[in-house]
């Protein structure tokens, strides 16, 4: 049953990947495969325009997640030619995996900051406030980067947060202070300037103790080694930076 | 009698339903199974899932069953519209319906400034998670007791009027009893919905523990972190949804 079943469901699945493959064909060649964290997905898209402006024959295919999901899926054989972190936590996790060619390189860094409603209803004004009993505050959870983040500027500032949520994600807890379900969130700088005028963003002084860096390696076993190190080049030189500054990123 | 040749999809189909299933349980960790299932945050997790999916049953029992009735037993124009419209969170991503709920029940919803004169908080509370359960798992009480109603006929309610019942005496007397196993499966089939309830909670709601974070929303902060316990738990609202089915068939086939 099993020698006849199994490629049944084979056939079923592979017509699915096959018109995947086909649709994203493109105009290139060669395909690069990049995974950046979620909080580059602005960013990660000029840079990839930029990548295919300057390389003809080559796509860009951009998955934008979590870092830790971007992992995960690498290691269970995701087709990533290039994986960009948002934390060197799970670059690490990559790098143990013996799954990145070469060593990891700093990019860019991110701080902390509060987001407000536009108008700042509850005014909040330093993190010593968020702590204020009628504040409704909203965080990432302590699993994820940007709650780990959270936590540490808590523990600089002395300050014990009671918040009304945990979310999962960055974009969660904007979601929260953009429609004014709470009062103040806690994201980083880029998330703020990137959400516009949805919401308004209020400096950490403790932030600068608290930055997060970002590193990018290609991955190993690549099919595209060339184009590979070529994106990485990109981001590190001059035109990337410059993208990552506009965008609110730190020089690492 | 049926073409041989039909077996071979049909295989392939309960295969691809199965086979992820037989995963789950080949990847479950087992020596640590009851740890993991046991921690704090789970069984904070289980119980408030427990808990929230129990009373949004009962609201939707409370609300589902006159709504049925109304569908079912009257005729007025647009009647066929309004069906559709009220079974709308059957097919609506249910982050959809989160963001509908919040633009609803939220500080700056449309009965946001209501709530709040009478002093009501529904964000980031239990009461937003029970009112997200219920939103999606109305529609599923609503036909399951609807089409037990229409199997059901108006015969006995006739015949009971005409020996002088009363329209409310017939409800109570007649038409539940003969529809309780329909009921029973809506009810069970809302359930299941409830408990299963992820996008509209996590939009609505948000996650804390104890207070919003269900079942699903444990599962999917744990991936991040002990995906061991998140398998695992996945495994618990497996077995929970087994169980489900196997009682809602129950209820039809007594039918």
């Amino acid at each position: 049953m099993r020698r006849l079943l199994i490629p049944a469901l084979l056939a079923l699945v592979a017509p699915l990947a096959a018109c995947g493959s086909d649709d994203d064909s493109g105009s290139g060649d060669t395909t690069l495969t990049v995974y950046a964290a979620a909080s580059l997905t602005a960013t990660f898209e000029k840079i990839a325009d930029e990548f295919e402006a300057a390389h003809d024959g080559v796509d860009v295919k951009l998955s934008f997640g979590g870092s830790s999901d971007l992992v995960a899926q690498i290691q269970n054989g995701a087709p990533a030619d290039v994986f960009a972190s948002a934390d060197t936590e799970n670059m690490d996790k990559l790098v143990e995996a013996g799954m990145a060619d070469g060593d990891p390189q700093d990019f860019a860094t991110n701080v902390p900051e509060i987001a407000v409603p536009p108008g700042n209803p509850a005014g909040v004004r330093s993190f010593q406030d968020l702590a204020g009993q009628d504040v409704k505050v909203v965080v990432c959870a302590p699993e994820v980067p940007c709650g780990a983040a959270t936590q540490e500027v808590a523990d600089k500032a002395g300050v014990t947060l009671h918040p009304v949520s945990e979310e999962q994600s960055v974009t969660d807890v904007l979601g929260k202070v953009a429609s004014g379900e709470a009062d103040a969130g806690v994201v980083y700088v880029t998330d703020v300037r990137a959400a516009g005028d949805q919401v308004e963003g209020i400096e950490l002084p403790e932030s600068d103790q608290v930055v997060n860096t970002y590193p990018i390696v290609a991955v190993e076993g690549t099919d595209a080694p060339d184009p590979a190190q070529e994106f990485l080049d990109l981001v590190l030189g001059d035109t990337g930076q410059q993208i990552l500054r506009d965008a609110g990123f730190g020089r690492p | 009698m049926i073409p041989r040749w039909i077996l071979v999809p049909a295989a392939v189909g309960v295969v691809f339903v199965l086979l992820p299933l037989v995963a789950i349980v080949a990847r479950v960790d087992w020596a640590d199974f009851l740890d993991l299932i046991t921690s704090q945050a789970s069984k904070d997790a289980l119980w408030l899932s427990l808990r929230t999916s129990a009373i949004a049953t009962l609201l939707c029992l409370l609300f589902g069953t006159p709504m049925a009735m109304v569908l079912a037993r009257t005729s007025f124009p647009g009647q066929g519209v309004l069906r559709s419209l009220v079974l709308l969170p059957l097919v609506l991503p249910p982050v959809v319906g989160g963001i509908a709920l919040l633009y609803t029940f939220g500080r700056r919803g449309l009965l946001g400034h209501e709530l709040e004169v009478l002093g009501l908080e529904v964000a980031f509370s239990t009461t937003a998670v029970v009112l997200a359960q219920t939103f999606v798992a109305l529609p599923f009480l609503v036909v399951s007791l609807e089409g037990a109603l229409r199997t059901a006929g108006q015969r006995y309610e006739v015949v009971a009027a005409s020996l002088g019942a009363g329209p409310t005496t017939v409800f109570r007397r007649v038409t539940l009893p003969l529809v309780l196993p329909g009921l029973v499966s809506g009810a069970v089939l809302a359930f299941a919905r409830a408990l299963g309830e992820f996008g509209a909670t996590i939009t609505f709601a948000g996650s804390l523990q104890g207070v919003t974070r269900t079942l699903p929303l444990e599962i999917y902060q744990l991936r991040e972190t002990d995906v061991d316990a998140a398998v695992a738990l996945s495994l618990v609202l497996v077995v929970v949804a087994v169980l489900v089915i196997g009682f809602a068939r129950q209820g039809r086939s007594s039918l």
